[in-house]
C-alpha cells in the first residue's frame, strides 16, 4: 500500500494558478468587456499646465447628436485622494488647472468618433496662471500658490534628528557629500488604464470594473464622488496588465467613467491611450538626494546626514508619505545610530507622481550605496568587505525602531561575491569593463495602513461545500505578481490538499471580503497569514468532524489530506466523507481568518509620522552588475546581473525569481534610460518610443539567488520578493561604471551624452594636470 | 449618426474560419478583431507601434494589428491567440509561457506569443540572440524578458521532442 502523505506546495515552483487564460487569451482585462449598447468615453483635457478656469462651454458638445452625456468639475464637488488628510484633487478641476493634461470635462458618446468630435466642439477659456515645472521654481519667493492652503508650495516639510550627527560626524575620520539628482519616471505598465462603469438607474446601483490595485480604495472614493451609499456600489477587478505602484490610488479614470455613466444613464467604457496613461501618471517622483556620511577608518559608519526634495506634481496623492518613506528607511540595511533628514514635497504644475515599486526608497538608496562605494574606493577597502563591516544584527530594532527579526543580507553578499567571480573581477576586468555591487531592502507590507478602521489588515474566507472542493475568497488583488497562487498555495499546505482543490474568486466587493490592496508587498506577508490562519480553522472544524466519525479525541485524528484517521493501522476516511460529516446539521461552511501586526512594528514615535516605514519584516537585496562602455559612444551595456534576495522563504521560488528578475530589471530602466520629459508642462516623453523602456536588446542574463533567513512573523518564514531589489541595480550600475571608466555618474540616467561628458571633463583634467 | 467614411467589403480568414464584412477604410485591424469578432485576446497597449501587444499573424508573419487597415487584409489568412490551442489543451509557446513563467500579468503574453510563434516558424532552433531579435519589437514591463526566452526555449525544445511544428 502506498504511504499515504499530505501534499505539499510550499517551497515547490508553482506556475501561476491563473496562467492558462494569460497565455491562451481568455484572460479579460478592464478593456475587454464589450457589452452592447456600451457607450464610449473620452476626456477633454487642459491644454496648460496651470490657470484659472473662466468657463467651460459644453453646449454645442451636449447638442451633438449621439452625444449621451457630458461631465464636468460642476458635477463633482467631492475631493477624492489615498490620504484622508490630503484630499484636494477633483475628479475634473474645478477653480484651477494644475497641470497640463488635467481632466475638464468628460464626455460618453454612441462611438468614438462621436465623442471625438464633442471634444472638439467645448471651448475652455482660462486665464493662464504662472507655471513651475521644477521644484526650485515652484518654492521660489515670488512664486503664486498653486494651493491656497499649502503656503510656498510645500506639500510637505519632514524633519528629524536621531542620536547626535553633528558630534558623530566629527568623530568621523573620513566624511562625503554628493547631491544626486533621479528624474522623474513612470511605471509603464503595459495596460493602459481602464474602466467600464454600468449604471442601473432603476435601483441607483453602481457597478465598476477598473485597472486598480486597490478596488477598496476605489469603492471608497466612488462613493464619495459620487455621493452615493457604498451599498450601492459594486467594485470587481479584472485581470491587471500590471501596476507597479500607479494604481495604488483611486485615479481619476474610474472616477470619470462612473460620473459620466450615471449622467447618461447607461453602461460607459473609459480606456486611456498610452499618452494620456502616462498624463494619469503616479510614478517616481524627480528626487534630488543630498547625501553625507561619516565613517571610522575601519569602514564603521558614524552618521547620515541627508536632505530630499521630491518633485510633487500639482496634487498631494501620497505625496507625504513618499517623502516619510524616504527618510525613515534610510535605516533597516546597515548599523549606524545617528542620522538627520530633511525632506520637502513640492508642489509644481507636473502631473502628480504616486507610489512607484520601491516607493520612496529609491533615490536615497541610490545615493547611499553610491557614496560608500566611494568612501570605500578611498578607505582602498573593498566595497563589500566594507558593507560587511556595518551590518545589523538580528534581531533588533534600528535606531528609528524599525522592527528586524530576520536579516539575510550577509548570505545575500556571500552568494553574490561568489557567483560572480567578484574576487577576480574587480579592478581587473580591463579597460571600459567594470563591475559594481550594492545592497537594498524593502518592507513586508506597512504595518498601518492609510485608512485605519480597526479591522484585521488582512481576511481570507474558505468556503467549503457538498462537492468537497474549497473556495477561496480574497479581496487580494491579482495584478500578475502572483498574489492569488501564492495564497492558494499557504491554504493548500495547511490542509495538505492538492491546489486544484481550491478554486479562488477575488476582488469583487459583493463577494470577496475587504482588502486594502496591492501595495507595499502586503499581500504574501499579510494575506499569507490570513490564509494560514483560515486554513488551520478549517482544519479544526474537519478534524472534529472526523472526530465524530471516527470515535475518537480530535487530537487523535491525523490529517493526511485526502485522508483523516484514527491512528496509522486505521483506514480513515476519505476527504469527501469528512465534509459530508462537517456538513451534517450546519450546511455548507465558511470560515475565516484573519491577520493583524503587532504594535512592536508600527515605527517610531521619535518625530511626526515616524509610522511610515514600520513593517513586520524586511526584506534584502544584494547585486553584482557588470557592465562594459563603448569608447566611442560612451553607451552603457549591462553584460551581466547577480542578483540575491533574502526573502524569508521562497513560497513560490519560480514566482519569487521572476519578481527579482522583474524588479532588476526595472531598476535598470531608470538607471540608463528611463526619464519623463516636459517641455512647458507638456509631456514629450508620452509614449513607449520616447520614454525608453529597455527592450529585449539592451536587458541582460538575471541571475538570482535565493536567501530564506525565515522570518518569525512571516507566513512559512517569508517576506516580500518583489520590489527589494530593484532600488540596489541603480547604485551596482554607477559603481560599475565608475570601476570601469573611473568617472562616477552622479545623474541619472546615465545615457551616453551625459558619461560621455563625464569621460571628457576626466580626460581634459588628466592632459591639464600633465602640463 | 451618418457615418460617410468609405467602407470595404472584406474578406479574410481569421482562425481558420472565413469572414466577409464591410468595414470603415479606417477601421484598424486590431479593433476589427477585438471589436467585430469579439476576439479580445490581441490587446492594445499603446497609441500605434510602440509596444507589440497588439501582434497577430497575417499570412504567417507577425503583424502589428494596430498598424494595419482592416481593409488592407482582403484574402489574407490572420491568426490571433485564440486560435493556438491545440485541442483546447496550451500549445508548447502557451505551456512554456506557463509552466516558466513568461507570463506574469499577462497583457503583453498575446502579442509576444504570435511573435514568438512567427519566429519559430521560420526558426524552429533559434539561438538566446534569434529569440531576442526575433521579440525585439515586443515589450514586457513585468518580466525583464529572462523568462520569455526561457518560454521560448521550453517551446522549441518541446517541439523537436514530439517532432511537431509549431502551428500543428
Ligand atoms: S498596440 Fe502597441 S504596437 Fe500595437
Ligand atoms: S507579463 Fe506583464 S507586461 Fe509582460
Amino acid at each position: 500500500m502506498n504511504e499515504i502523505k499530505p501534499t505539499r506546495t510550499i517551497g515547490v515552483p508553482q506556475p501561476l494558478v491563473d496562467g492558462p487564460e494569460k497565455v491562451s487569451g481568455k484572460a479579460l482585462y478592464s478593456a475587454d468587456f464589450l457589452p452592447n449598447n456600451c457607450l464610449v468615453g473620452r476626456i477633454f483635457r487642459s491644454p496648460v499646465a496651470h490657470a484659472e478656469i473662466i468657463r467651460l462651454d459644453i453646449s454645442a458638445a451636449e447638442a451633438l447628436p449621439g452625444v449621451r452625456g457630458i461631465i464636468t468639475g460642476e458635477d463633482c464637488d467631492e475631493p477624492y485622494g489615498v490620504l484622508p488628510i490630503a484630499r484636494f484633487e477633483y475628479p475634473m478641476a474645478r477653480d484651477k488647472v494644475r497641470y497640463r493634461g488635467e481632466p475638464l470635462a468628460c464626455v460618453a458618446a454612441v462611438d468614438v468618433e462621436t465623442a471625438q468630435k464633442a471634444l472638439d466642439l467645448i471651448k475652455f477659456e482660462y486665464r493662464e496662471l504662472p507655471a513651475y515645472f521644477t521644484s526650485s521654481d515652484a518654492m521660489s519667493e515670488d512664486a503664486i500658490d498653486l494651493h491656497d492652503h499649502r503656503p510656498g508650495n510645500i506639500e510637505r516639510e519632514v524633519d528629524y534628528e536621531i542620536g547626535d550627527v553633528d558630534s558623530a560626524l566629527k568623530d568621523a575620520d573620513m566624511v562625503l557629500e554628493e547631491t544626486y539628482n533621479c528624474p522623474e519616471i513612470c511605471q509603464v505598465q503595459t495596460e493602459p488604464h481602464a474602466a467600464i462603469a454600468e449604471y442601473d438607474a432603476e435601483r441607483d446601483y453602481m457597478t465598476v470594473r477598473a485597472s486598480t490595485q486597490v478596488p477598496f480604495y476605489v469603492h471608497i472614493m466612488l462613493a464619495k464622488t459620487l455621493k452615493m451609499d457604498q451599498s450601492q456600489i459594486r467594485v470587481i477587478k479584472p485581470h491587471i496588465g500590471g501596476g507597479f505602484g500607479c494604481r495604488t490610488e483611486c485615479l481619476n479614470v474610474e472616477l470619470m467613467c462612473a460620473l459620466v455613466a450615471r449622467k447618461a444613464k447607461g453602461t460607459v467604457r473609459l480606456v486611456v491611450s498610452r499618452e494620456e496613461t502616462f498624463i494619469t501618471h503616479r510614478g517616481r517622483p524627480e528626487t534630488d538626494v543630498k547625501m553625507k556620511i561619516g565613517v571610522k577608518k575601519d569602514g564603521t559608519i558614524t552618521a547620515v546626514d541627508f536632505q530630499v526634495i521630491q518633485r510633487g506634481g500639482g496634487y498631494s496623492g501620497y505625496g507625504v508619505v513618499t517623502i516619510l518613506y524616504a527618510g525613515s528607511l534610510v535605516f533597516g540595511v546597515y548599523n549606524f545610530e545617528n542620522a538627520r533628514y530633511k525632506g520637502l514635497r513640492v508642489l509644481t504644475n507636473t502631473p502628480p507622481p504616486g507610489a512607484m515599486r520601491g516607493h520612496g526608497t529609491v533615490g536615497v538608496r541610490y545615493a547611499f550605496e553610491a557614496l560608500i562605494d566611494e568612501i570605500s574606493h578611498r578607505l582602498k577597502m573593498d566595497p563589500i568587505e566594507f558593507r560587511r563591516r556595518n551590518f545589523l544584527s538580528a534581531p533588533t530594532f534600528t535606531a528609528n525602531d524599525l522592527m528586524i527579526n530576520s536579516y539575510g543580507l550577509p548570505e545575500c553578499l556571500d552568494w553574490v561575491e561568489k557567483e560572480s567571480d567578484w574576487k577576480t573581477k574587480k579592478g581587473n576586468l580591463g579597460p571600459y569593463r567594470g563591475i559594481g555591487v550594492a545592497a537594498s531592502h524593502y518592507l513586508s507590507g506597512a504595518s498601518k495602513s492609510v485608512n485605519w478602521t480597526g479591522e484585521p489588515h488582512a481576511t481570507i474566507h474558505l468556503k467549503l461545500d457538498w462537492d468537497a472542493s474549497i473556495t477561496l475568497l480574497t479581496g487580494a488583488p491579482e495584478i500578475g505578481q502572483g498574489s492569488t497562487t501564492v495564497i492558494t498555495q499557504c491554504v493548500a499546505e495547511v490542509l495538505g490538499l492538492d491546489m486544484t482543490r481550491i478554486q479562488s474568486v477575488t476582488s469583487d466587493s459583493k463577494v470577496t471580503p475587504k482588502d486594502n490592496g496591492a501595495y507595499s508587498s502586503r499581500i504574501t506577508f499579510m494575506v499569507g497569514n490570513a490564509a494560514i490562519n483560515a486554513a488551520n480553522n478549517l482544519k479544526q472544524v474537519l478534524i472534529e468532524a472526523a472526530a465524530r466519525k471516527l470515535d475518537c479525541k480530535p487530537e487523535d485524528v491525523e490529517c493526511l489530506g485526502e485522508v483523516y484517521r484514527a491512528a496509522s493501522q486505521d483506514e480513515g476516511m476519505t476527504f469527501e466523507e469528512v465534509v459530508l460529516a462537517a456538513l451534517e446539521g450546519s450546511g455548507t461552511i465558511t470560515v475565516k481568518g484573519n491577520y493583524d501586526t503587532i504594535p512592536e512594528s508600527h515605527g517610531t514615535k521619535k518625530y511626526r509620522g515616524g509610522a511610515i516605514g514600520g513593517s513586520m519584516a524586511y526584506a534584502y537585496s544584494a547585486q553584482v552588475v557588470e557592465v562594459t562602455v563603448d569608447p566611442e559612444t560612451a553607451q552603457v551595456t549591462v553584460d551581466k546581473v547577480w542578483v540575491a534576495q533574502d526573502v524569508g522563504k521562497a513560497l513560490n521560488p519560480l514566482s519569487c525569481e521572476g519578481q527579482i528578475q522583474g524588479s532588476v530589471w526595472m531598476g535598470m530602466g531608470q538607471a540608463i534610460s528611463e526619464e519623463t520629459v516636459y517641455h512647458k508642462g507638456l509631456g514629450i516623453s508620452g509614449s513607449m518610443l520616447d520614454y525608453r523602456v529597455p527592450s529585449f536588446i539592451e536587458s541582460p542574463p538575471i541571475e538570482v539567488g535565493i536567501i530564506e533567513s525565515i522570518d518569525p512573523h512571516g507566513p512559512f518564514g517569508a517576506k516580500e520578493a518583489g520590489e527589494t531589489s530593484l532600488s540596489s541595480f541603480i547604485p551596482a550600475l554607477t559603481n560599475a561604471v565608475a570601476d570601469a571608466v573611473g568617472v562616477r555618474p552622479i545623474d541619472l540616467p546615465v545615457t551616453p551624452d551625459k558619461l560621455m561628458e563625464l569621460i571628457e571633463k576626466r580626460e581634459s583634467g588628466q592632459k591639464a594636470a600633465i602640463k | 449618426m451618418s457615418k460617410k467614411n468609405h467602407k470595404t467589403l472584406l474578406h479574410c480568414t481569421v482562425n481558420g474560419r472565413e469572414h466577409d464584412d464591410v468595414v470603415d477604410d479606417n477601421t484598424l485591424l486590431v479593433d476589427y478583431l477585438r471589436e467585430s469578432l469579439g476576439l479580445t485576446g490581441t490587446k492594445i497597449g499603446c497609441d500605434g507601434g510602440e509596444c507589440g501587444c497588439c501582434t497577430v499573424l497575417v499570412d504567417g508573419q507577425p503583424r502589428h494589428a494596430c498598424l494595419t487597415l482592416a481593409a488592407t487584409c482582403t484574402d489574407k489568412d490572420i491568426v490571433t491567440i485564440e486560435a493556438l490551442e491545440v485541442q483546447g489543451r496550451l500549445s508548447a509557446l502557451q505551456r512554456g509561457f506557463h509552466e516558466k513563467l513568461g507570463a506574469q500579468c499577462g497583457f503583453c503574453t498575446p502579442g509576444m506569443i504570435m511573435a514568438a510563434e512567427g519566429l519559430l516558424r521560420e526558426n524552429p532552433d533559434p539561438s538566446e540572440e534569434d529569440i531576442r531579435q526575433g521579440l525585439a519589437a515586443n515589450i514586457c514591463r513585468c518580466t525583464g524578458y529572462v523568462k520569455i526566452i526561457e518560454s521560448v526555449q521550453y517551446a522549441a525544445a518541446e517541439l523537436k521532442r514530439t517532432g511537431k511544428e509549431v502551428a500543428a
